[in-house]
């Protein structure tokens, strides 16, 4: 045999056949398609109802509650994207495929960029669902068309900050369990922030100051404003940049921690 | 020994075992104490705006408004929790050797349900706590506390016996969401964030016709001094215990022909 007929495929190559992979184990699971994207509509449905009252208080940024937690769905997606990603990922490490993985000649980076690319692909799959469902129930969209496409990729960038910390604590922690374990403290971050309600309207200090400094709270924001108030480049600076922010920092760290775990093997 | 005490000797080694349990083991009692107070802190927090609306109607505030909410919340999962431990006790083959040794099996679930029973107990007193210190009115009497307690406690033994009836006949702890999700789906469908006057759309023909909606409503007027609703409560919760009940024996039997 050649030695060309052995060589490994390229960088992009070897992305592209471990995104399939994690691809396929998300289509394969219905579970892990399924209950991200009902269980946020669902809770997306009974917020609406619930605090629909909400919007006669003075200053509430817009009179359909359902314009206001639109953004929740996205950032709950976000949130099982990562989970499942991590948790996958996890998996790998305790049933010793990344073990076997590292015996090829298999880059880290792609490593890494592969198996990001189930969450990738839920978290599309996901945007767009809640896009449509938020449409579709009668949420409009304040910037426009073109506000709706900024919309789905600051909504994929955010599931992808998610999704590479969830890949950190798997890398890290190697354990599903560890994986499982973070995930109260991505809904805590979610509920104290400001998601539910403007920060602005907040009544309690404690918790509006926690909501100012809670980088979710910036996250949502930055969806909010497509949705109700139309371009604000502020919003949308923050958002973005808080999202690239934790993609660089927790990609950096991922990398760091798949370097040690292959060193430990 | 009576077949009466021999059933209660059996209730009383599983209760206290549950309890030793979940107090001994920092990862069984965390979560029951968390979740509620996380829900309490996140909506008396975030959202206590919300009685500023058009129409919102309750005497005690806000925070004491979701206190109502939390502790019916508490008390339910709380049994869930239970049935997590019903669960793992299977899968580790615990369960087994207990069924061989009781003389009465069914004294396992009442045994499990008074631990569930004991923990809600513990959560409300740490969520009353967290409510008191952040100021939190409570406007009923010693008897209305009662009333709520009991109230609390009816809630929990009923979620037990659901979750348990769940535990005994798949045993495995993979069954977790299928205990959790129909609780939580529930209590969401029902005036969480304001009363059911001010719910909008769909969820408020469900929320009317929803259980626990008389529960959220009876444990609200506890607290506020006027008790509301206590009768409907009361007639819900002997209906839930007998489903319940019925669901648990039933998984109970499932597990004897187990083996």
């Amino acid at each position: 045999m050649s030695a060309a007929a052995v060589s490994a495929p390229s960088l992009f190559g070897q992305i592209g056949l471990l995104a399939g992979r994690s691809v396929l184990h998300a289509v394969r699971q219905p579970a892990q398609l399924v209950f991200p994207i009902a269980f946020p509509l669902v809770l997306l449905a009974v917020n609406t109802s619930g605090l629909d009252a909400a919007t006669q208080l003075p200053g509430f940024p817009t009179a359909s509650y359902l314009d206001f937690a639109l953004a929740v769905p996205f950032m709950q997606g976000a949130l099982f994207a990562a989970l499942n990603g991590g948790q996958d990922l996890a998996r790998d490490i305790e049933n010793g495929f990344l073990n076997r993985l590292s015996l090829t000649p298999m880059s880290g980076a792609a490593l890494l960029t592969g198996q990001l690319g189930g969450a990738l692909f839920t978290g599309v799959i996901s945007a767009l669902l809640y896009l449509f469902a938020g449409l579709l129930f009668g949420a409009g969209i304040t910037a426009g068309v073109g506000g709706a496409l900024v919309l789905l990729v600051l909504a994929v960038t955010i599931c992808m900050a998610f999704a590479c910390f969830g890949t950190f604590v798997a890398l890290r922690a190697g354990s599903g369990e560890a994986v499982q374990g973070f995930f109260p403290l991505f809904f805590v971050l979610l509920f104290l922030s400001s998601a539910f309600f403007p920060r602005d309207l907040i009544e309690q200090d404690w918790f509006r100051t926690i909501a100012t400094y809670n980088p979710v709270s910036y996250m949502v924001e930055g969806i909010q404003s497509l949705v109700i108030t139309g371009w604000d480049a502020g919003a949308l600076a923050a958002s973005f940049g808080i999202s690239a922010a934790a993609i660089v920092v927790f990609l950096g760290l991922s990398a760091r921690a798949l370097r040690t775990r292959l060193t430990r093997t | 020994m009576s077949s009466l005490a021999r059933t209660r000797s059996v209730v009383l080694a599983v209760a206290w075992r549950g309890v030793h349990n979940a107090f001994t083991n920092p990862a069984i009692i965390l979560p029951s104490v968390l979740f509620p107070l996380f829900f309490f802190i996140a909506f008396a927090g975030g959202l206590s705006n919300v009685q500023n609306a058009p129409n919102f109607e309750y005497g005690a505030g806000y925070t004491a408004f979701q206190f109502g909410f939390v502790c019916i919340q508490a008390a339910a999962f709380g049994g869930v929790f239970t049935g997590f431990s019903i669960a793992a006790d299977f899968e580790f083959g615990f369960a087994r050797r207990l069924m061989l040794a009781a003389p009465n099996r069914g004294g396992i679930v009442i045994g499990y349900a008074l631990a569930a029973m004991v923990r809600a107990v513990f959560v409300l007193a740490v969520v009353l706590v967290a409510g008191l210190i952040s100021g939190m009115d409570i406007l009923g009497s010693a008897a209305d506390m009662a009333g709520l307690l009991v109230l609390a406690l009816a809630v929990s033994a009923v979620s037990t016996l659901w979750a348990a009836g769940i535990a005994m006949r798949l045993r495995t702890m993979q069954a977790g969401p299928l205990m959790q999700m129909p609780i939580f789906i529930l209590m969401f469908l029902a005036p969480v964030y304001v009363p059911l006057a001010l719910i909008s759309g769909w969820v408020h023909t469900i929320a009317s016709y929803n259980p626990v909606t008389a529960l959220l409503e009876a444990s609200r007027g506890f607290i506020a001094g006027a008790p509301e609703k206590v009768g409907i409560a009361a007639a819900c919760l002997v209906v839930m215990f007998v489903l319940t009940a019925w669901w648990a024996r039933g998984g109970l039997r499932s597990a004897e022909a187990a083996g």
